[in-house]
């Protein structure tokens, strides 16, 4: 079958007066998702799998724009006869509430002002985008998802879709994540934050048909891209290879070839992504905490979704350890959960690119959630 | 079949909740799922074993048994299956107690050290043996631990710890007849009245 180019489609609701009420109690509306479908839905909608992205992912998860040089985000996990196997399932995937790539967010334009919300975005939280794609999925006609699933943010609002709808879902596959940040990972964020607001064009918030602030965004990205790699792999990748010279400069131009990708990372980010997104996004990563309330365990009561967890050894990130509190957690409450720390060296960033082992395990999952 | 799975099967009521510590490519969870309706679930140390068990749709976690099972309250399972996997682990004793605690019943099957093949060549050899239920050598073998049945039986004597059934198998089949001198392997049934 020749390749089709995918179309990205959207879903406008929450329109007044019945707006979208977020966790913060303000509320939201009208509200667009910008999404993809890959493959068909059956005639009894019961093969439709929902797929979350990360921090700075969107709508494109697999296939090929008709306008586009690269192919979707997860496309190696997504397609034809792959792990998420588009001749067998119906795949969704949304671009978050928040985000800048065709959803609501921080850059949309308020209807009340005709300009861009900026700052008057209201704070959303990890909750409130797992909401709004319920409204998607319902519109969808969908009763019951046969998965959901997602890596790092993306595992996150799988996990939190799972307490929140547990009758909506047959199973969830949770990659790279956790129930709640820590102390180091919202530090890492907050640093991000700052960089982006300590960049004078960033203007607090308001730099829309300005200049945007670049150099914020790109020391930001910086961050983020040390932190979704390993020592290991980036001594792998990098180690100590200059760039373009033969020798170092002794100066402070680019002398390693790390410096040179992060500055390529750095610079190339502002040109496709938000930078208020960028801060609401990590805000609601930051927020967000399954245990808030009760505990661990008390949150996964009485639910029968089945689980297949997966982590990376390499992932400083979001270390096992924090997978296995969920597996300890779903377990006290005797759910039917699979756990696997995958072996490898590529960080956070494995969910992306460590396909060979993920595809077994997802492929091989969804047929027994399949078969049962 | 493995005769060692044939017997555990024969040990284990249709419907019951089963645990296997170290569980290996999940084969005897999945045939208690399918021939006695089972509800299964395995712990598994080795990463390659995990994509097995997921394949053949055996819920399993990825870990190592000595790091206890807090996760589980009391007599959370019917049975706990610990085949071939007690003698490699670190602290025997706190997993057996563990696995008493979560379990009604646990089985363990052993590697006999004490046959007589073993015997024999440690005696005319001079060397450590080499057996069907030990056939590693001493720089490669996996396991930590080596007993016989009759140390397993004074083990559980030692911890008021019931032997409800012993079956003694070598590659013939079943033993009948003198199990520390002719069998391979033995799997045990036992159980422990909980202590208030």
């Amino acid at each position: 079958m020749p390749q089709q180019f995918i179309e990205t489609q959207y879903f406008t609701f929450a329109q007044a007066p019945n707006e979208l009420v977020l966790k913060s109690g303000i509320k939201l509306g009208p509200v667009t998702l910008a999404y993809e479908t890959y493959g068909l839905l059956n005639a009894d909608k019961s093969n439709a799998i929902l797929i979350f992205h990360a921090l700075t992912g969107d709508a494109h998860a697999a296939g090929w724009h008709k306008e586009s040089k690269t192919a979707g985000w997860w496309d190696p996990m997504i397609g034809p006869g792959k792990a998420f196997d588009t001749d067998k399932y119906f795949i969704i995937c949304a671009n978050v509430l928040g985000g800048c790539k065709g959803s609501t967010g921080p850059s949309s334009i308020n209807p009340v002002t005709g300009n861009p919300y900026g700052l008057s975005f209201p704070v959303i939280t990890i909750e409130d985008m797992v909401v709004s794609q319920k409204y998607l999925i319902d519109h969808l006609g969908i009763k019951k998802l046969l998965a959901v699933s997602g890596g790092s943010m993306g595992g996150l609002m799988a996990l939190e879709w799972s307490v929140r709808f547990p009758d909506s879902i047959q199973s969830a596959i949770l990659i790279a994540t956790n129930y709640k940040h820590t102390a180091q990972q919202i530090a890492l964020h907050e640093v991000a934050r700052q960089a982006i607001m300590s960049d004078p064009n960033w203007n607090k918030g308001d730099y829309y048909g300005k200049e945007l602030p670049a150099q914020g965004m790109a020391v930001s990205r910086m961050i983020g891209h040390i932190t979704y790699m390993s020592e290991r792999s980036m001594e792998e990748k990098f180690g100590r290879k200059l760039q373009d010279k033969e020798k170092v400069g002794y100066d402070f131009s680019q002398d390693f070839e790390v410096e040179s990708y992060l500055r390529y990372r750095g610079a190339s980010f502002v040109q496709r992504f938000d930078a208020n997104s960028y801060l609401y996004l990590s805000k609601a990563l930051d927020y967000f905490d399954l245990s808030e309330g009760t505990d661990l365990v008390g949150a996964f009561k009485g639910i029968q979704t089945k689980f297949l967890i997966i982590t990376f050894t390499s992932d400083w990130l979001y270390p096992s350890y924090q997978s296995k509190d969920i597996v300890r957690a779903m377990k006290s409450n005797d759910l039917d959960v699979s756990f696997i720390e995958i072996d490898t060296s590529y960080g956070h960033d494995s969910f992306l690119v460590e396909i060979e082992g993920q595809s077994k395990l997802v492929s091989h999952f969804l047929n027994n959630v399949v078969r049962k | 079949m493995r005769s060692d799975h044939k017997y555990i099967l024969q040990m284990i009521d249709p419907n019951s909740h089963v645990l296997d510590l170290g569980c290996g490519d999940g084969e005897l969870l999945s045939m208690l799922m399918k021939q006695k309706n089972c509800r299964a679930a395995g712990i598994e140390i080795d990463e390659k074993e995990i994509y097995k068990c997921v394949e053949r749709g055996v819920s399993v976690s990825h870990g190592d048994i000595d790091s206890g099972l807090a996760d589980y309250s009391d007599k959370r399972f019917d049975y706990v299956i610990l085949n071939e996997s007690l003698q490699e682990v670190m602290n025997p004793d706190k997993v057996i107690a563990e696995a008493l605690r979560v379990g009604k019943k646990v089985i363990v099957g052993i590697p006999n050290f004490c046959n007589l093949n073993a015997r024999l060549q440690i005696f005319f050899l001079g060397r450590v043996p080499v057996t069907e239920g030990l056939p590693y050598k001493w720089y490669n073998t996996p396991n930590l631990r080596f007993l016989s049945i009759k140390d397993f039986r004074d083990f559980c004597l030692d911890r008021s710890i019931t032997i409800e059934k012993e079956c003694a198998l070598n590659a013939k089949g079943e033993i009948i007849f003198a199990h520390n001198l002719f069998s391979d392997i033995a799997i045990f049934l036992i159980s422990k009245a909980s202590v208030k």
